[in-house]
């Protein structure tokens, strides 16, 4: 039961912080569920962040197999409500008072000021997984080489991210 | 659209939608297929309304795809349109990951698995990067953004502040640096 109480306030919390999309909250939920609470390893989150890619739909939705993990289908249920809902009714009743606040110059200034804040909590996000995930000089090609064709090309991420799980079978099983 | 009363959309024609949407939108990137979708497709919103919904999502904590979905959904049918939305956006991907989760939890160890997620983490690692890029291109205005952006970037990834003490002191001072000034001296 405590368990399902940690997770619920970790998820809930993290669910209101996400200021930016979810990629905004990566470093600290890695923090809470790795370091702090123990429920994964940091190669595990990093796996469940990839299993996540292979899924249609939101990012982010692999926050339910963390809460399996913990607690079970209690705590997968837990997890996806705790991280989604918070910030739903907050985007719900806002958005409905939203237009009353259109000739207000302070939505500018805070749209504005909260628009590089975003970037550099994503650039914290893929500072999270890289650590991780970046550590060997093959994972490092592959990531560059992805970079590379996405920054030139227009072409569905779903592919890269096929190709790389079967280049990876090929290439990276260690022994 | 007509200008006066579009017709009325149906709870279920909005889950199906939705629904579709959340079961097909592979590779991140759900505003793109949104935007497909209810704009150009289905009329559901003009390109106005699409950008005013796009413009609050990611204003607002959460997923910018799960914030659109109840904006559009509340938008279309009220609050039960908001939670067909929802639903319909969040089912497929949750049953989905929820399946691949229990796999990965009973063959997670075995060395073909991790080679293959070793090389999906760092797909998505150069993946994370380019969006992160591109969005960083458009969204930087000028070297004070640039600035804002690499402080709160290094906040969190070298200094490990926690998000909220990040986004309670950057945030604040990011949204008085931008504050409201008069363009012209008021005129008294």
């Amino acid at each position: 039961m405590s368990k399902l109480l940690d997770l619920i306030g970790v998820f809930s919390l993290l669910s209101i912080l996400a200021v930016g999309g979810g990629v905004a909250v990566l470093p600290q939920m890695k923090h809470e569920t790795v370091t702090e609470h123990q429920w994964l390893t940091p190669d595990q989150f990093v796996d469940l962040y990839s299993l996540g890619q292979m899924a249609p739909g939101p990012n982010m939705m692999m926050v339910t197999v963390i809460g399996y993990r913990v607690a079970g289908v209690a705590g997968a249920l837990a997890v996806t409500l705790a991280f989604f809902v918070p910030a739903s009714l907050l985007t719900f009743a806002t958005s409905r008072v939203w237009t009353r606040f259109a000739g207000s110059p302070w939505r500018l200034s805070v749209q504005r000021g909260l628009a590089p804040v975003s970037i550099g909590l994503m650039g914290a996000g893929v500072v999270a997984i890289a650590e991780v995930a970046t550590r060997t000089v093959a994972t490092i090609a592959i990531a560059a080489l992805v970079l590379a064709i996405l920054l030139r090309y227009r072409i569905n991420p779903a592919w890269i991210i096929l190709a790389s799980g079967v280049v990876g079978a090929v290439t990276l099983q260690a022994g | 659209m007509s200008e006066t009363s579009p017709a009325p959309v149906g709870l279920g024609a909005i889950f199906q939608n939705f629904l579709f949407i959340g079961a097909t939108s592979f590779g991140g990137g759900v505003v793109a297929y949104l935007h497909e979708n209810l704009v150009t497709q289905r009329g559901w919103l003009d390109e106005e309304e699409f950008l005013s919904a796009l413009e609050i999502s990611q204003t607002l904590p959460g997923l910018n795809a799960i914030n659109m979905s109840i904006i559009v959904g509340d938008r279309l049918r009220g609050s039960a349109g908001a939670v067909a939305a929802f639903l319909g956006m969040t089912l497929p991907g949750t049953l989905i990951i929820f399946f691949l989760g229990v796999l990965y939890g009973a063959h997670g160890e075995t060395p073909l698995v991790n080679a293959a997620l070793d090389g999906v983490g760092a797909a998505a690692t150069g993946l994370l990067l380019s969006v992160t890029l591109q969005l960083g291109r458009k969204e930087l205005g000028g070297a004070l953004d640039v600035v804002l952006a690499i402080a709160t970037c290094v906040a969190v990834a070298v200094l490990k502040l926690s998000l909220l003490t990040v986004l309670f002191t950057i945030g604040p001072l990011a949204i008085w640096i931008y504050r409201p000034r008069p363009s012209k001296p008021p005129q008294a």
